[in-house]
């Protein structure tokens, strides 16, 4: 069995591997009956499995360390990738990558936020967690965009923006508060694209955009379940009940226009086939570019200011 | 005869004065036992060490207004419960004992008025109400407010007093970020000053968008300013923090605050700067 197996995912995967050891056999012994009716069966568990998932299950699903990443998604993506450094201030956060890239010809920048796969990588990316260095770099490198008329796309899968001293010496919350005003005010069409964790005004502080896509796995909020929990319940083992409460799933947040777009994952997840995923949210970018593309820079910043302006429940 | 003679009259017991029940007040930061007369012609201000205590939108509009005299509008916005939020109460019935509790609608209130003469648009934050904290209604009332200052062509102040966004309304109350920026930059394309007044706390959300976005950005002393809170910065880092950690005045030290300015001097110095930003 693979090493990062869910405990939800066990028995699929069980059964996936049966079916292999099968096929292995296959050669000396006719059993593809048994193998047809065996791959039925996994194809409904997954059905079932994957339509019933709890809002925590998602949550695991978006953290499962073998999902693919933003320089995953930049490399399946784009072509001609230029990675670009530094915030021409203090330093280059390595928990923010970006640069140009082509996508299907056409040029683009593309930022996303990047954790690491093992221990040492976690460590040179800071787990995804960004400095003030990283916003604005982030901010350095979309005002280039705005400059060339290229199109800005993100991608946000941060556990939120790092809580350390230096960051705060460094003007986080400053850092994050002008992207997010500077972002309403880029006259480029902005796409924000949610590929894994949504946490807070770490993720929002590259999320402002004309269209905002999440993948089916993923989760956004204004904290993390397990650090709502602990406010809440003065406790961090109620985060199940505590994602619950949040409604912090693609399905959730669409009803309530926090986004403008699902994009579907491939059967069991991004992490199971990271190509697939990759393809899946490259033809929603296009699709959600097109569109932007046609309308003057005055007309969709009218459209942007407006569409942030409508969110919210309230009454008098 | 006696062989001494007293010369000096006897101490006199003067009739007992008597100060009611609760009219003192203890200094959380030097211990120091005020008479609330005094402490509130000091404007809330502790008169032995200088302590700000918090105080609410209404104390803040007396002390800033001409004559005390404002016009609130947009009184009644308040709060859905969208999500159904419940954790150990109900978002709504939390709302509606908030309001009961403190008779605010939510934890921001809009005026317009004259700070020496000068015309402009105020919005003061209520900790009172759930911590200050930013939900869809901050969101929305600093929204109409920036549209009133636009309206008046007048300048426009808020005071910040805030934990950050409210957590009931989830990722509803962090679209409120982008909002309320958003509706500050249309300001700032008018060339309408925007001064932000960060009090004692101001955190996470808040100081993530509006508070941090002024055109001039001033604190009050000792306020604590910061994106995450310190318990949260000493939990993550298991370090011990550095001495005035994310108070006011290291904040200032650090490029972020234009000045600290004591709570008697606010008026002079709003009234001032408005005046240099806009004629």
């Amino acid at each position: 069995m693979p090493k990062n197996v869910l405990e939800f995912e066990k028995p699929i995967i069980e059964l996936e591997e049966k079916i292999e050891e099968m096929r292995g056999l296959s050669d000396r012994l006719d059993i593809s009956n048994e193998i047809s009716k065996l791959e039925k069966k996994v194809n409904e568990l997954r059905n079932s499995v994957y339509k019933n998932l709890s809002r925590w299950q998602i949550v695991q699903i978006a953290r499962h360390p073998e999902r693919p990443y933003s320089l995953d998604y930049i490399y399946l993506m784009t072509e001609n990738f230029t990675e670009l450094h530094g915030d021409r201030n203090f330093g280059d956060d390595k928990a923010l990558v970006g640069g140009f890239a082509e996508l299907e010809g056409k040029p683009i920048m593309i930022i996303g936020q990047q954790k690491g796969r093992d221990t040492k990588s976690n460590i040179y990316r800071n787990f995804g967690m960004m400095n003030p260095d990283g916003y604005r770099k982030a901010l350095r490198l979309m005002k280039l965009a705005e400059k060339f008329k290229l199109p800005v796309i993100t991608l946000i899968d941060t556990p939120g923006a790092n809580p350390g001293i230096d960051a705060e010496e460094r003007g986080q919350a400053e850092a994050i508060a002008r992207n997010i005003q500077e972002m309403t005010r880029l006259k480029t069409p902005i796409i924000v694209c949610i590929i894994g964790e949504g946490a807070s005004g770490g993720a929002f502080g590259i999320g402002v955009g004309d269209r905002v896509l999440m993948l089916e796995y993923c989760w956004y909020s204004v904290i993390s379940p397990e650090s709502c929990s602990s406010i809440l319940f003065r406790s961090w083992d109620y985060k199940e009940q505590a994602a619950e409460a949040l409604k912090l799933t693609a399905n959730d947040l669409i009803k309530h226009k926090i986004i403008d777009r699902i994009v579907p994952e491939p059967q069991g997840g991004a992490h199971r086939n990271h190509k697939e995923a990759a393809d899946l949210l490259k033809q929603a970018i296009l699709e959600e570019l097109k569109p932007l593309e046609k309308i003057s820079a005055d007309k969709f910043l009218e459209l942007r200011t407006k569409k942030y302006s409508e969110m919210g429940y309230w009454q008098g | 005869m006696p062989w001494f003679k007293r010369t000096k009259k006897n101490i006199e017991t003067q009739e007992k004065k008597e100060l009611g029940e609760g009219n003192w007040i203890k200094c959380p930061n030097c211990d120091e036992i005020l008479h609330r007369k005094q402490w509130e012609q000091n404007l809330y201000v502790c008169t032995k060490c200088d302590h700000h205590f918090r105080i609410g939108s209404e104390e803040y509009f007396h002390i800033l207004f001409d004559d005390g005299e404002y016009k609130e509008f947009d009184k009644k916005v308040r709060s859905l419960d969208p999500l159904e939020f419940s954790d150990t109460k109900k978002y709504s019935e939390r709302i509606e004992e908030s309001i009961k509790k403190t008779g605010l609608y939510d934890a921001i209130r809009n005026a317009y008025g004259r700070v020496h003469g000068k015309e402009c648009v105020i919005s003061a934050m209520d900790f009172t109400f759930i911590g200050g904290s930013m939900g869809s209604v901050v969101g929305e009332k600093i929204a109409r407010a920036v549209q009133r200052a636009m309206k008046e062509k007048c300048p426009y102040i808020i005071i910040s007093k805030s934990g950050g966004a409210r957590m009931m309304e989830a990722a509803i109350s962090l679209m409120q970020l982008a909002k309320t920026a958003a509706w500050l930059a249309k300001l700032a394309e008018q060339k309408l000053p925007y001064i932000s007044v960060l009090t004692d706390p101001t955190t996470g959300g808040a100081s993530a968008s509006f508070a941090m976005l002024g055109d001039v950005n001033i604190a009050e002393p000792g306020a604590l300013i910061g994106f995450a809170g310190p318990r949260v910065v000493r939990q993550a880092t298991g370090k011990d923090l550095p001495k005035g950690f994310q108070r006011a005045e290291f904040v200032l030290e650090h490029g972020f605050l234009d000045m600290v300015v004591h709570r008697k001097d606010l008026k002079d110095k709003l009234y001032h700067l408005m005046k240099f930003m806009h004629n």
